[in-house]
């Protein structure tokens, strides 16, 4: 540890003010405060009301996507073996899933850093760390084939017009990874659904084989609106099924979900009531007939349970009071849902039921804050007599 | 008065940038969405309302000491919609596959808040010659903002201008797309925004 504060001491002088690297100010800062934890303090009052800063919280959800990554890696190849007719041992698979999305997630970073770190520059701020996270969250909820300049362009957009604009990491209205993914699912609707997105085509380092365009493979929610669904319960809930790239496996979601729950940083209230609000309008629109799929299969199926524990829950655009969580929760289920079922055009409707309420967030917020505001006036009205 | 004494200048470039309709007092905002989806239809929309805005001021400058306080705003209605009647015609009869594409959008000027605002804040109180160039002032305003976030939806939307295929075909064998939310009116807002932004900056580093 001192060997790394001591690089860091000796080479302040060259980024603080008139020092030869003083435009890189920024990205100094932050890679100090990412390796050590800051010595500076607050002098106005207190203000602490945790002992983890943010960029520890932000690792955490990292490490908590981490299997959802690596199973979507395997998960590429599968895939990709399949859908091409070859045979391949796990590692080959695993080999080629990692090569298909590493460039992806390097994309993600250069490019949402680089916008923070413009910004950090232009405001003279240190660079924030909310995009740590987004950065890994955007490759994981696009499909595989979805084009490098095309998602360098949402993330831009995204990351300026949801998060720079209202002030930055913490302000945002809208969960930023979901912006980019909605941006691109209205501009280049071509590459983001349909059948030829979810399994990626070329050979890669000797790796698999060029798939003609001829061969397409359906998501099994696609194939549920058309009638007929090939994959079995098992593959979904395993995560064996073409998808978005993190979204597929329950299992390691659920790891995930294990480790936001058990740090903390994840409402269980929240993830909790997603899952009831989906299940029971599930099973309503099951029982009227008007679903073709089991409603559990609505649950396991598509990026419910992603967007349920890694969107749903992002602490700066869900609701934020406990009674709010629930309701939040709910109806996010309910829409994700009532999308699917009812509007034949978007097979998947989990980006827009969470994009739609973390819209409503502050008005629920408002109208709990407001009831318990009433609830304590009026017992101070008795209590006063 | 001279024709172009401070006063009137300032009638006509103050509405071009500082107190643009759309840009500084965001009025039209309805219209410049929904034709911006192309350039030729947003050049025609803003030259049909700098034209009636021009006549409308005039014929309300000159009528504005008869016109009885408590029907004006009837008044002006029957004026600007008889000009909005006017223009219409004449785009079906010499521009008639823009009218369709402008549909009822012509109609709406009638609508439009631009139009109200300057007949009620300025040629009710104005001289004919301000009251023109007012007008005038205000229609260009509203016509380059339009035409620049119709350049963009287009180019960016259709990779055309005016019709014409401007982003050659080469970028589209490497994987380039037309971006389709170009042409929805939600991202016509986004560029509206980036269009304010921009102003506000030149105009705040001009101060």
């Amino acid at each position: 540890m001192s060997f790394i504060k001591s690089i860091f001491d000796k080479t302040r002088p060259m980024f603080s003010e008139g020092g030869k690297l003083k435009s890189f100010r920024s990205v100094y800062d932050g890679f100090e405060t990412f390796l050590l934890v800051p010595n500076a303090t607050s002098r106005s009052g207190a203000s602490i009301h945790d002992a983890i800063d943010s960029k520890r919280i932000m690792s955490m959800v990292v490490i908590a996507l981490l299997p959802a990554m690596l199973f979507g890696m395997y998960n590429i190849g599968y895939q990709h073996y399949a859908l091409a007719g070859i045979e391949g041992s796990m590692w080959e698979l695993f080999a080629y899933g990692a090569l298909a999305l590493l460039p992806k997630i390097v994309v993600s970073y250069a490019v949402g850093l680089g916008v923070e770190f413009i910004v950090a520059q232009y405001k003279h701020e240190e660079i924030q760390e909310g995009y740590l996270v987004t950065g890994l969250l955007i490759p994981l909820i696009l499909p595989i084939n979805c084009p490098l300049w095309m998602m360098a362009v949402a993330i831009a957009f995204a990351v300026i017009f949801a998060k720079e604009i209202f002030g930055g990491t913490g302000m945002n209205i809208f969960n930023v990874a979901l912006v980019a993914r909605a941006f691109l699912f209205f501009s280049y609707s071509s590459k983001m659904t349909g059948d030829e997105v979810w399994v990626a085509r070329e050979s890669i380092f000797g790796l698999g084989k060029d798939i003609p365009d001829s061969v397409t493979c359906a998501t099994p929610l696609a194939e549920a609106g058309s009638g007929q669904m090939s994959a079995s319960l098992s593959d979904m809930v395993v995560g064996l099924i073409p998808g978005s790239v993190g979204e597929t496996s329950v299992i390691a979601i659920a790891i995930g979900a294990v480790l936001l729950l058990w740090t903390g940083i994840a409402s269980w209230k929240t993830m909790l009531s997603v899952f009831v609000g989906g299940g029971l309008t599930a099973a309503l629109f099951q029982a009227a007939g008007s679903t073709p799929i089991e409603w559990y299969e609505h649950i396991v199926l598509g990026g419910f349970c992603f967007g349920a524990v890694f969107m749903a829950t992002d602490p700066v655009t869900s609701a934020r009071t406990e009674g709010g969580k629930y309701v939040y929760g709910f109806l996010i289920g309910v829409i994700a849902v009532l999308v699917r079922v009812l509007n034949p055009g978007y097979p998947e409707g989990m980006m827009l039921a969470i994009l739609f309420m973390n819209l409503f967030a502050p008005l629920i917020d408002y109208c709990f804050v407001q009831r318990n505001i009433n609830r304590r006036m009026k017992r101070a009205k008795i209590a006063n007599g | 008065m001279a024709f172009l004494s401070k006063q009137n200048k300032a009638a006509l470039t103050e509405p071009l940038n500082l107190n643009n309709p759309i840009v500084a007092q965001v009025l039209g905002i309805c219209s410049a969405l929904a034709v911006t989806s192309q350039l030729k239809p947003a050049i025609v929309m803003g030259l049909s309302v700098t034209v009636i805005t021009a006549m409308a001021n005039v014929v309300i400058s000159l009528l504005r000491k008869t016109i009885p306080n408590r029907i004006r705003i009837i008044v002006q209605l029957v004026v600007v919609a008889a000009l909005v009647t006017i223009v219409s015609m004449i785009l079906k009869a010499f521009l008639y596959d823009v009218s369709v594409q402008l549909s009822v959008y012509v109609g709406l000027i009638i609508t439009n808040c631009i139009l109200m605002g300057r007949l009620e804040a300025f040629a009710m109180q104005q001289k004919v010659i301000p009251s023109l160039l007012d007008g005038i002032g205000n229609g260009l305003g509203y016509a380059w903002i339009l035409i620049v976030v119709a350049f963009f939806r287009e180019l960016l939307g259709n990779g055309t201008l005016l019709g014409f295929t401007v982003i050659p075909q080469a970028f589209y064998a490497h994987g380039y797309m037309n971006n389709g939310m170009m042409t929805m009116p939600a991202m016509a807002l986004i560029i509206v925004g980036c269009v304010i932004w921009a102003n506000c900056a030149y105009n705040n580093r001009k101060k």
